[in-house]
């Protein structure tokens, strides 16, 4: 199960959509995970004759696969820290009429849509499809440490220890949703944390 | 009173530039600063000629942050209702109008990387202002106008006076035309391209513009839309309780104004649609001209745009 249907929310949630080849002039797809799925259904031998794909595989074995799509040019890294340079660099070198197709989970969809933005490209113009893990990347309002993967509510800040709610509020700027103390007014009351969505 | 706030002015310089354009200035009558605007800004014209009155929009072209006057360029169109006629051959310097505080419906995205502009014509002039209000804070612009002929081509000198690299000049009777989708692709990624100009050239930078991937958000254009004569029609004006006939020379906003009734505008050309009008009943025909109600609320019957549209038939009634 890649596909996960997300409860309606608060405005300031991102909502996802599903990748629609488009006409454009170069092709840039970044994907992490089971995000190569999207990549592969969305693919066409003209989008990938001017396509430079960009994948952070964490565990899942799609390598192979997108390879075989014929991309102009194929990337695989470790982590998006680790493919950022890269993306910032393809950005830089773009021309208008690069279309941007971002596939896989929140983090990293949230991350490359921040610098695609930089880039002046505008946020609506910005193609994403969520697949695969529904942990996401939270901010702890308290130390503004980010907590990448996060799958539980509550969890415990990475950065200071704090036991943080998982909140809907989302920060386009920051990529991250809002983490706050949840045991702030009576310390150690932590409720028993489950996933996200359960 | 609908439409945007008034200015009383007084016309202070009349230049003429050439065969078909000539630039107005004008100075607050009471002497007192006119307010700053943002580069693609207009302003509506009152022109009181006899009986009739007609409120024009015209782009302001002067520095967006000169206090002291405005500026704009009149196309003379001596097929058009005498809107500019009556500019080019009525006024004078010295005389008393009124004007509307600017609006702005054709701004600068302040996010884009670089603006690329294009003109057509009297297109040129909304530019003016927007790269005086560049050039202020260093802004990265270019600019490709197209000119029927040299003789034509308003402020081109100025232009590539002031700026000979951001500066691309055109004239169609020397057979030289914009290489668009060239002109389209190079663009550095965060470009935004504004087009001003005839209706044809308007479309066609759109259209190229889509094909070749760029964002909608990215593609700004400008196009005042004078309202066209035709048959003469009758309206009923059910808020009002009145029957006005439109005449061959009028808009229907224009009728319903002579009539005494109150109605909402702003632009008076089909963009911004503030005049937008419920239709509670109708037999006929609608000619919608505006570029602000879509392709099916057009076919839909419920909605006008009385600035610019008109309708052929026996029977309108609207809410007004």
């Amino acid at each position: 199960m890649t596909k996960f249907t997300f409860p309606e929310s608060i405005k300031s949630r991102p909502i996802y959509g599903t990748l629609e080849a488009r006409e454009g002039s170069a092709h840039l797809l970044v994907a992490d995970a089971h995000g190569a799925e999207a990549l592969l259904e969305v693919a066409t031998p003209e989008m990938m004759a001017k396509a430079h794909i960009m994948y952070i595989p964490k565990g899942e074995d799609f390598e192979a696969k997108l390879r075989a799509l014929k991309p102009a040019s194929f990337y695989s890294g470790p982590s998006y820290a680790a493919a950022e340079p890269r993306l910032l660099k393809t950005l830089e070198d773009a021309r208008m009429g690069l279309q941007v197709y971002l596939a896989g989970t929140e983090g990293l969809m949230g991350q490359a849509m921040n610098a695609a933005m930089a880039a002046g490209i505008p946020y609506t113009a910005i193609q994403t499809e969520h697949r695969g893990s529904v942990a996401r990347r939270m901010q702890c309002v308290h130390c503004k440490g980010i907590t990448e993967d996060v799958e539980t509510d509550p969890f415990v800040c990475s950065h200071c220890g704090l036991n943080l709610f998982v909140r809907d509020h989302y920060s386009r700027r920051l990529a991250a949703y809002q983490g706050v103390c949840i045991d702030a007014e009576d310390p150690g009351n932590v409720p028993e944390p489950k996933g996200i969505y359960e | 009173m609908s439409g945007a706030e008034k200015i009383a002015v007084t016309v202070t310089d009349i230049v003429p530039l050439n065969d078909l354009v000539t630039r107005f200035e004008f100075k607050r009558t009471d002497g007192g600063p006119l307010p700053t605007f943002s580069g693609g800004a207009h302003t509506v014209v009152e022109m009181r000629d006899g009986d009739t009155t007609r409120l024009n929009p015209y782009s302001l072209m002067s520095d967006p942050m000169d206090q002291s006057a405005y500026t704009i360029s009149v196309r003379r169109d001596d097929q058009g209702r005498g809107g500019s006629l009556y500019m080019h051959t009525k006024v004078a310097v010295g005389d008393e109008m009124v004007i509307s505080y600017p609006v702005n419906l054709f701004s600068l995205d302040l996010r884009a990387k670089k603006h690329l502009f294009l003109a057509g014509g009297i297109g040129i002039t909304p530019f003016l202002a927007q790269i005086k209000q560049l050039e202020r804070f260093n802004g990265h612009w270019e600019l490709h106008y197209a000119s029927r002929t040299e003789s034509l081509g308003s402020y081109v000198d100025e232009l590539t006076s002031h700026h000979p690299n951001e500066t691309h000049i055109y004239y169609d009777d020397q057979k030289q035309t914009i290489d668009l989708v060239n002109l389209l692709e190079g663009q550095p990624l965060g470009t935004h391209v504004y087009v001003c100009g005839p209706k044809g050239m308007i479309d066609w930078v759109r259209q190229t513009a889509a094909a070749e991937g760029w964002p909608r958000e990215a593609i700004h254009y400008e196009e005042f839309l004078a309202p066209q004569p035709g048959k003469p029609f009758e309206v009923k004006l059910a808020v009002s309780n009145k029957v006005i006939s439109v005449g061959e020379n009028e808009s229907l906003l224009e009728a319903m104004e002579r009539a005494g009734v109150d109605a909402p505008y702003l632009c008076r050309g089909g963009a911004c649609g503030q005049c937008e009008t419920n239709v509670i009943d109708y037999s006929g025909n609608f000619i919608h001209r505006d570029h602000w109600l879509d392709d099916e609320e057009h076919a839909g019957g419920q909605k006008i745009m009385p600035c610019v549209s008109r309708f052929e038939g026996k029977t309108l009634v609207l809410d007004r």
